[in-house]
């Protein structure tokens, strides 16, 4: 396999406290390290005013094959998270049939070779049918390579049910992944509750739907000793909890999505389905607890939930539009909206959270720069601005608030196992 | 007979407005050109003009997606009453249920030469929706639990029609304000025209930060019936009841309902407006509702007049915009 030379790049890489302005070698489909300029490779990359990173990790994605390819495919889905910079991605199981055996993991990873885009690790469902009455045949989901279980959008309601999949995955060190949100609670909900839902006539979402079931899972993992990742946190209550969690030594994980970092629950004004996301908007409390929540690390990760929907189960009026945004392609520049450029975060402090948090959260082997690492790599324009248009994404839905909006920064280049898979047209 | 051209220059003037989606959106003036159009189409009706011509020759479409029969009735006269053609749509046994969008199924009736359309919907924002797709003048006739403008207007109109006046007065809205259109809708008006609005009913069937619209929460009647110049008593809708927001119906009368003991606490000139249709022996006992007190009736027919004045003020927006000589 054929050596790529980065030149002249600001290579950050968190595992290794790395933060230098240099150059970076790639030999056989892994990291070889730092080098001079003048070492001769066959490719060699000029990443001036690039920030080269480890590849972006995303730990929760919609692929919705087999079954919603209306929605989005494996192939369509991976292009989607190279566009974006993402050379890794965990893909929910939510999809039909539900990823609950073997087989079903395997196909992913069959279908994810032939697309031959980012790197795609199957979560296996938690339950059978993710429907929260019996576990799932987790131990034959470790075989065909499933590295996290979860029930995807739906919240595990049984706490017995939970108690089990939690002491259950211990044996093969896997996380289990919790949506938390109390079915009875957000039943019929379209938003967060508060003065905009009783302005708007729609009906609220408490917070409190999210904290109870966190308070519980948080509680079940100390029980158990298992590990409980909590996905897409929206509330205050739920980062101050998670903090202590993890001050009292529970292995308790989270992560926060981009859009919950920027968007309140008064876009809802005009009743624009693309506002309407599970965990809902929330309002600028929230989300300030969330940023405090990723600096001082309590909260590890952020992903983008990305959830495709075709147009027709979109566009009409809200109470029957699906719940959820694409994300995967706006990951980047959102993040940089709303952590960078309001200076919350440092370019090494967010893309921990964007490699090695969630490459923690499911034991990969990936976010770090370091020699003898599979060369993943993400090549960020820090400040690109552009309008984001439909013909840019390469997700075949385009659910996303942010279509028609000034984004900044973008992924330039993308290698995955130092083949360059990616390059933004200009 | 061609009588519009004569009040249109003065009580008409100021009105820009394409749509009317709710009173959220309309300024004090804007309501009270509407109340005073109204009150000149009432004035009209007293002697003898009740078929006017100005909508000749053009259609209301009247896009029911939700059950309704009272609004439809009146939506319905008002635009013969202009002279409109209208169509009329109810969603059982349509298209949507063959899985046509709603979006679609109302600019397939708006290509057959609609140029104000009138709907009901279920879903709040719905016809925000149509006013985003489609080039007609839409008139909200209650979305969901979002807005229901006409009925808070005819219950406005009501009420300075007993008191000529609104500003200064204190209105409280009784019952289920959690799921009541019909209450957002009056709290925007009304206190834009400057009344004070108590809104009282259990705690469980108010939506969180309501104060936050300036009104005062209350969840006991007999404590703010003595302050009360007009008491509008929403329906208790029974499903609801199942839903587990109060315990019993029975507790709800014993609660809010409005009867002869409490109206004794009342002012002797206090008004009772209900948005209809009541449940006797609930909301209100049929001594009250047929009382000196009830204006329910009232209610009714300034309803028509009130969505008369709507559907003129946006053909009036519209004829200016396309450029046709009044």
């Amino acid at each position: 396999m054929k050596s790529i030379l980065i030149k002249n790049g600001h290579i950050i890489d968190p595992s290794q406290n790395l933060d230098v302005q240099g150059n970076l070698l790639i030999e056989d489909g892994k990291i070889k390290g730092l080098c001079q300029a003048t070492t001769t490779a066959d490719e060699v990359i000029d990443a001036t005013g690039l920030i080269v990173s480890p590849g972006l990790i995303d730990i929760h994605v919609s692929l919705c094959e087999p079954g919603f390819e209306e929605d989005e495919t494996i192939e369509s889905g991976t292009a989607a998270a190279l566009a974006g910079g993402v050379t890794s991605l965990g893909c929910l199981p939510n999809t039909s049939p539900v990823v609950d055996d073997r087989s079903s993991a395997e196909f992913i990873l069959l279908q994810a070779a032939r697309a031959a885009n980012c790197n795609v690790f199957p979560l296996g469902a938690a339950t059978k049918n993710n429907e929260g009455k019996e576990l799932a045949e987790i131990g034959q989901l470790v075989a065909g390579q499933a590295v996290g279980f979860t029930d995807a959008d739906h919240p595990i309601e049984n706490a017995e049910i939970m108690r089990c999949a939690l002491e259950y995955t211990r044996m093969f060190d896997r996380p289990i992944l919790n949506r938390p949100q109390v079915p009875e609670l957000t039943d019929k909900g379209q938003m967060h509750e508060g003065f905009h839902s009783t302005v708007l006539g729609l009906k609220g979402i408490p917070a409190a739907a999210e904290e109870i079931m966190v308070n519980r899972d948080i509680a079940l993992a100390e029980l158990t000793q298992g590990r409980i990742h909590l996905m897409c946190i929206s509330t205050q209550n739920s980062v101050s909890q998670i903090r202590r969690a993890k001050q009292a030594g529970i292995q308790v994980t989270a992560d926060v999505t981009p859009h919950h970092l920027t968007l309140t629950d008064q876009m809802l004004e005009t009743y624009d389905p693309n506002y309407k996301v599970l965990p809902p908007l929330r309002s600028q409390e929230h989300i300030d607890a969330l940023i405090e929540g990723l600096k001082d690390g309590t909260i590890d990760a952020i992903c983008s939930d990305h959830t495709p929907h075709a147009s027709e189960k979109k566009t009409d009026e809200i109470l029957g539009a699906d719940f959820g945004i694409i994300g995967l392609e706006t990951l980047l520049p959102v993040c940089i909206q709303s952590l960078i450029i309001p200076g919350h975060l440092s370019w090494s402090e967010l893309i921990s959270k964007l490699t090695r948090g969630p490459a923690k959260i499911l034991g990969l082997s990936k976010g770090t720069l370091l020699p003898e690492a599979d060369a993943d790599l993400t090549l960020i324009n820090p400040e690109i601005q552009y309008i984001l248009e439909p013909a840019h994404l390469k997700s075949s839905s385009q659910n996303t608030p942010f279509l028609g909006k000034e984004l900044q920064g973008r992924a330039e280049i993308v290698i995955v196992s130092g083949e360059v898979r990616y390059r933004a047209e200009n | 007979m061609n009588i519009d051209h004569e009040y249109r220059t003065d009580i008409s003037s100021g009105w820009t407005r394409k749509h009317i989606l709710g009173l959220q959106d309309l300024t004090k003036d804007e309501l009270n050109i509407i109340l005073n159009q109204a009150a000149e189409f009432k004035r009209l009706a007293a002697i003898g003009e009740t078929k006017l011509t100005p909508l000749a020759g053009t259609v209301v479409a009247n896009l029911f997606f939700e059950p309704s029969t009272r609004t439809r009735i009146s939506f319905g006269l008002a635009a013969k009453r202009l002279s409109a053609d209208t169509v009329d749509f109810t969603a059982s046994g349509s298209s949507l249920s063959k899985g046509e969008s709603f979006v679609d199924t109302a600019k397939t009736i708006e290509a057959m030469g609609v140029s104000y359309v009138v709907v009901r919907h279920k879903t709040p924002g719905a016809p925000q929706l149509l006013a985003q797709h489609l080039n007609a003048n839409i008139l909200n006739a209650g979305d969901g639990t979002h807005e229901h403008p006409t009925q808070a207007l005819l219950d406005i109109f009501t009420i300075r029609e007993h008191f000529g006046k609104i500003e200064g007065l204190t209105v409280t809205l009784v019952g289920d304000i959690l799921h009541s259109r019909v209450a957002r809708s009056n709290i925007w008006g009304l206190k834009k025209l400057g009344a004070h609005v108590i809104v009282c009913g259990p705690t469980t069937l108010m939506p969180s930060e309501l104060s936050r619209l300036d009104v005062e929460v209350s969840h006991n009647l007999d404590d703010v019936i003595d302050r009360t110049d007009c008491l509008n008593l929403l329906r208790i809708q029974f499903e609801r009841q199942r839903g587990h927001f109060f315990p019993s119906i029975r507790e709800y009368a014993h609660l809010f309902g409005m009867n002869k003991q409490r109206i004794s606490k009342a002012k002797d000139d206090v008004l009772i407006l209900a948005p209809g249709p009541i449940n006797r022996g609930v909301e209100i006992t049929p001594d009250v509702a047929d009382g000196p007190h009830s204006v329910i009736l009232g209610q009714v027919s300034n309803g028509l007049i009130i969505r008369m004045a709507c559907l003129y003020l946006l053909h009036l927006q519209r004829t200016a915009s396309l450029g046709i000589p009044g």
